[in-house]
């Protein structure tokens, strides 16, 4: 038990090697003046720029207004999403209704839309909230549909012969056959929920990490550039490893999340 | 069509002697088990194609009948019908027995349509949906899987099983609500010859215990001769032939008396009967 708990702790340090291998050639490289400073901030200036951002409150204000943002956009967008996504699995009315309008849709690059955006919401919370909605959405819902439509047959006729009700077949064998596929989804709706806020801030907004980065653009401050840039990287895998948790803890029967 | 029901005492002596004629009625069985089923011209047609052609049968009580026959006879879908998962064309079809829990009937296929996402012991209680619920459908199926000996598998995933536990956890499904007649679509089909064995001698044994009419369709003549008390083959959507199989339990395979009945029933199948 203690060696197989070793060894999770050795694989999972294993994945931050190269990442802590890559900030110490950086800084040497930073130090020995290979790299102008004018380009790329050494990690020793990120780190300061953390500590004077942390200092301030601006750093932490800033991250707790983007995910907020994220966050809101993704239950907006994931919950329709996924609410279209089980109507159209479960419904063949619902999917002739609304499918083909919902492909159509998909194949518009959502950042695409940031002009109209713009125009309509101008750079207030509702733009970056439609926005992420709007990313979050497809993933969601594509896979949601796929998930149901890939539910073995076989098990429904079971359930069906053995009496389960419309409710109990869908908690017993519907849902928990989706799943897997619903949480791929998922996982890569976190993915573009951080993707288009960070674009949407950029772009257009007075506050959150997008804003602070391209602020520090306007002063040159490459540190403070590079800091943005750097959480964005820690804040996906965060979100990351929190649906990897919720996965494992769903999915423990499929043969992938058992232990070997 | 012929209906032959071949009496224990009135065996012919040698293979392919004349079999006597005789309808269910003039059976001269001292005293006849109620009937479990019963099926009166039981026609089914997909579109123009015929796969059921007037088929009767009376299945008595606690008796266990194969139906064998070659692939696309039409045997599966006589199961189905008498599962009540397909209706027929035409016919009628009168099962036994009081109210809707009496007449419970239980299919169990091929493959073991387990919930993965289920641990052992929830898909046994599968079985008991809208029957018993917590702790009484718990206990229920911890005996259930006592008797098919996988009792303390029953907080494992289905997925470490062997394909033979599976099928035993299927088995335990199905009868864990004491069904009335449990309907088997080639349930052994896709275990290897050893598993298979054990298999039958578990079925064997739980329907001894349990006194459920049983229906097994099989394409393994060894296999009928072995469980059934009476084979019917199904031959272009018509009953064959309808053989009783009067030997004792528990039967041996390889016997000089199963090789004898399983060439009968060969011969049939293969038209040289």
């Amino acid at each position: 038990m203690a060696k197989t708990a070793t060894n999770t702790f050795a694989r999972n340090l294993a994945g931050w090697l190269l990442p802590a291998a890559l900030i110490l050639v950086w800084e040497a490289a930073s130090r020995t003046g290979l790299i102008s400073e004018s380009v790329i901030a050494p990690p020793s200036a990120v780190l300061a720029a953390l500590i004077r951002l942390l200092a301030s409150g601006e750093l932490a204000e800033n991250i707790g207004i983007s995910t907020l943002r994220a966050l809101s956009g993704f239950a907006i967008g994931g919950s329709i999403g996924f609410a279209f996504g089980l109507a159209n699995g479960l419904s063949r009315l619902s999917r002739d209704l609304t499918d083909t309008t919902l492909q159509m849709v998909r194949n518009i690059p959502h950042l695409a839309l940031i002009p109209l955006v713009i125009l309509w919401f101008g750079i207030d919370e509702e733009a970056k909230l439609f926005l992420v909605a709007l990313g979050v959405f497809f993933p969601i819902y594509v896979n949601t549909l796929l998930g149901i439509q890939g539910v073995d047959p076989q098990l429904v006729e079971m359930g069906r012969i053995y009496g389960m009700s419309r409710r109990q077949l869908f908690f017993h064998v519907i849902l928990p056959g989706a799943l897997p596929a619903i949480f791929v989804g998922l996982r890569y709706a976190l993915g573009i929920m951080w993707l288009t806020l960070i674009v949407a801030e950029t772009i257009a907004a007075s506050s959150g990490l997008g804003y602070m980065a391209m602020q520090a653009r306007e002063f040159l401050l490459i540190d403070v550039v590079i800091l943005s840039i750097l959480i964005y990287a820690l804040l996906g895998k965060l979100a990351d490893s929190l649906a990897r948790l919720l996965e494992r803890l769903t999915l423990q029967w499929h043969p992938a999340f058992q232990p070997a | 069509m012929s209906v032959i029901a071949l009496h224990p005492k009135q065996q012919p002596e040698a293979n392919g002697a004349p079999a006597t004629i005789l309808t269910p009625s003039q059976s001269p069985v001292s005293a006849p088990a109620p009937l479990a089923l019963s099926l009166r011209g039981i026609t089914k047609r997909f579109g123009d194609k015929t796969v059921l052609d007037g088929i009767d049968l009376d299945i008595p009580q606690g008796q266990f009948v194969a139906v064998i026959g070659k692939s696309g006879c039409g045997k599966s879908t006589l199961l189905r019908i008498l599962a009540g998962l397909d209706s027929p064309t035409s016919g009628t079809l009168t099962v036994a027995g009081g109210n809707a829990s009496e007449r419970r009937s239980r299919i169990m296929f091929q493959e073991p349509r387990l919930l993965p996402w289920a641990r052992i012991g929830r898909n046994v209680e599968v079985g008991l949906t809208g029957i018993a619920k917590g702790e009484v459908a718990r206990d229920l199926s911890l005996q259930i899987l006592q008797e098919v000996g996988l009792a303390d598998r029953a907080e494992e995933w289905p997925s470490v099983l062997s394909g033979g536990q599976k099928q035993r956890v299927a088995l335990a499904r199905a009868l864990v609500a004491h069904p009335f007649i449990l309907a088997l679509d080639e349930p052994l089909g896709a275990l290897d010859a050893l598993t298979r064995i054990e298999m039958q001698q578990l079925l064997e044994r739980i329907w001894q215990q349990q006194h459920f009419t049983a229906v097994l369709v099989t394409h393994d003549v060894a296999e009928a001769v072995a469980l059934a008390d009476r084979v019917v083959v199904i031959d272009e959507g018509r009953i064959a032939l309808d053989l009783a199989i009067p030997l004792a339990r528990p039967r041996r395979h390889g016997s000089a008396e199963t090789a004898r009945l399983e060439g009968q029933i060969l011969d049939r199948l293969f038209g040289r009967g």
